[in-house]
């Protein structure tokens, strides 16, 4: 009798998924590749002042998937991100002047020295909780690039002017007019990939696990084995080794690393990208930083086009920020990303009715 | 030996407005548990209103006056409309709400006044005493200072330890759920808890003011450095926080006069990092006055 029914109405085989879709390293190597292939196709449709934006909202991209690694995943909040980038910045800046070495070897050991300065910002961070951790960063955001200026390293570091950076030219093979923008726009979108890729491999590791399990209860996690100090250090030494590289390219595509560029704002424009996005969750990280890259432009064209004093345009952002900070926590605290993914459930939903 | 004491003086009288913005942020944290990011921002906008009753001819008594009404007001509206909503949830979403006030503050503050750094007037006279044939660092200005903060700590003192109202506000600040039964009406004593921590943040603003400028951002690391003393005070702790502003500004202002001005915020900085790790809740914080 039962037999008879399952020959009637046959058990539906489990569809097989296709082999990228089953390996996760091969799932994050397809997407990866999709996107060069999508940065690729941008760049060589966009004009150069556009492809310097691309190149600048990569870094942008790359600093806030790290902040959101740290705060998202291990729960570790950082209002001062803005002074790894500072870091990054100032190490590419003398590497490239000084030791000339090639930019790919330069941007490596830029984000490997900010790491290493996140782990030690991290050995404190790790006996820090919630709002004194946020105020030892903001403190730090705050107080470093004042450093710049002081007068036993204005010799090396510039003072308030800061150090001019001279981007690497592209190679000849690529031809004679190949613009440098789009060059410095593929050397921004090929490290957001690989970073990107790594980040997406990390979370979902078991070291990515135990971040959450840290972020969600301390002592839970340290009763399962879990090495709480110590996954919190690995989180800002990853994270501040992100926003080191987003320095160094942050030095290559501006020119320039002083001062003046990594005020508070900076890190509050990580923040509010992070937030924005969906704290956590790294497609949200790239919304987020392109939002926030292109938002003084906007503010730009409309203060131009509705004949605004300076000093309002010119806060226009920072206004922005803080009513997004203020309202998606409180409103909508997943941010774009939770949108996105309930769009994709609809959109699932009704495509292939189950 | 001179300049030494030169510097103690000026540390102490700097420490003495610390001492009031971290007293600010400790009344709040202890009726919230949030620490308010946004103190430096408000203290700012309260400043600027003074300044604004100051160059349009206004006394310095009137423009200390309307600092202190318009704490009073933008602290309750502020702990209504925005910390509402957050208070119960991970300390996170706090940080990032008051952190998102302070540069909205900021913003604002830009498209009304204006990036330009404004001088603002000194209450008494800023020429040191004489002391024989040497001239002190230490002004009446700067005795007027000490003085304001001292004056405030024993106001709010006697409001906590001896009126009702203080009696309500610390019940529901450390027992919300027992005060809340016995009648005591929580959520108001919060709005009267921020209220009165924007009211001594803004006594603070009108204090430094003569001696920063006024701008936006001047008072960045004003809120840094108040952060820094109460921490060093244990961040629940009133006389914790005092002291942790006096010894603070006491460090920041030897680091001025031996090492250079640009490397105070830093030095606060390493003064935090170095308290939190030898003492993680500070030196007067409640945890360790218990495990004694």
């Amino acid at each position: 009798m039962t037999a008879t029914k399952e020959r009637e109405n046959p058990v539906k085989a489990p569809k097989v998924p296709p082999a990228w879709r089953e390996s996760t390293l091969l799932r994050h190597l397809f997407w990866s590749v999709l996107g060069l292939l999508a940065l690729y196709l941008l760049s060589i449709s966009l004009d150069p002042f556009r492809n310097l934006q691309l190149a600048q909202i990569c870094y942008m991209a790359i600093a806030t998937a790290g902040l959101t690694v740290l705060s998202g995943l291990s729960g570790q909040i950082s209002l001062g991100h803005g002074a790894f980038v500072a870091v990054g910045a100032y190490s590419t800046a003398l590497l490239l002047e000084h030791e000339q070495w090639p930019i790919a070897l330069v941007l490596v050991v830029s984000a490997a020295i900010t790491a290493a300065l996140g782990a030690l910002v991290g050995v404190a961070a790790a006996r820090l909780r919630g709002p004194y951790l946020a105020g030892a960063t903001l403190a730090l955001a705050v107080g470093l690039p004042s450093l710049a200026d002081y007068h036993g390293l204005r010799e090396v570091l510039g003072g308030a002017n800061g150090l001019i950076v001279t981007p690497p030219p592209p190679p000849l093979s690529l031809g004679e007019s190949f613009p440098l923008e789009r060059w410095q726009a593929w050397i921004g979108g090929l490290c957001l990939v690989i970073v990107l890729f790594l980040l997406a491999n990390l979370v979902r590791s078991p070291v990515g696990r135990n971040m959450r399990l840290v972020r969600e209860d301390e002592d839970a996690a340290a009763l399962s084995g879990v090495h709480v100090a110590r996954t919190q250090i690995l989180a800002f030494w990853v994270s501040a080794g992100c926003a080191g590289l987003a320095g160094g390219l942050f030095a290559m595509v501006n020119n320039l690393a002083s001062p003046g560029a990594f005020t508070l704002t900076l890190s509050l424009s990580l923040l509010t990208a992070a937030v924005l996005g969906g704290m956590g969750s790294l497609a949200g990280a790239v919304y987020g930083a392109v939002i926030v890259t292109l938002l003084p432009n906007w503010s730009n064209n409309l203060a131009q086009s509705a004949n605004l004093p300076q000093e309002v345009y010119a806060n226009v952002p920072l206004v922005l920020y803080g009513v997004v900070l203020i309202v998606v926590i409180m409103l909508f605290p997943g941010g774009i990303q939770s949108g996105v993914r309930w769009a994709g459930v609809f959109l699932r939903s009704k495509i292939r009715p189950e | 030996m001179g300049r030494f004491l030169d510097l103690t003086l000026a540390g102490i009288t700097s420490g003495a407005v610390y001492a009031a913005v971290a007293l600010a942020l400790v009344l709040i944290w202890r009726s919230t548990r949030i620490v308010n990011f946004a103190q430096g921002g408000m203290l700012m906008v309260t400043t600027f209103l003074a300044y604004t009753v100051v160059s349009h001819g206004g006394s310095y008594w009137l423009a200390l006056l309307v600092a202190v009404l318009s704490g009073l007001i933008l602290g309750a509206v502020v702990e209504r409309l925005l910390i509402r909503p957050v208070e119960n949830r991970s300390p996170l979403d706090a940080v990032v709400v008051t952190f998102g006030l302070l540069v909205l503050l900021q913003g604002l503050a830009g498209m009304i006044f204006g990036g330009t750094p404004r001088s603002y007037p000194p209450g008494f006279a800023i020429t040191g005493f004489r002391v024989g044939d040497h001239q002190l660092l230490f002004s009446p200005n700067d005795l007027w200072v000490i003085l304001v903060v001292l004056g405030v700590m024993a106001v709010l003192a006697v409001v906590f330890r001896r009126t009702s109202l203080g009696l309500r506000m610390r019940s529901a600040a450390f027992a919300p759920e027992v005060a809340r039964l016995l009648g005591v009406r929580v959520g108001r004593m919060l709005t009267i808890g921020w209220a009165l921590a924007a009211v001594v943040g803004a006594v603070a603003g009108v204090l430094i003011a003569p001696s920063t400028f006024v701008s936006p951002s001047a008072f960045d690391a004003t809120l840094v450095f108040g952060f820094t003393a109460a921490v060093i005070g244990g961040l629940d702790s009133p006389p914790g926080a005092v002291v942790g502003g006096l010894v603070l500004g006491a460090v920041l202002s030897y680091v001025a006069g031996y090492l250079g001005s640009d490397v105070v915020t830093l030095a606060s900085l390493v003064v935090l990092i170095l308290v939190l790790m030898v003492r993680p809740s500070g030196l007067f914080g409640t945890k360790a006055g218990r495990r004694v």
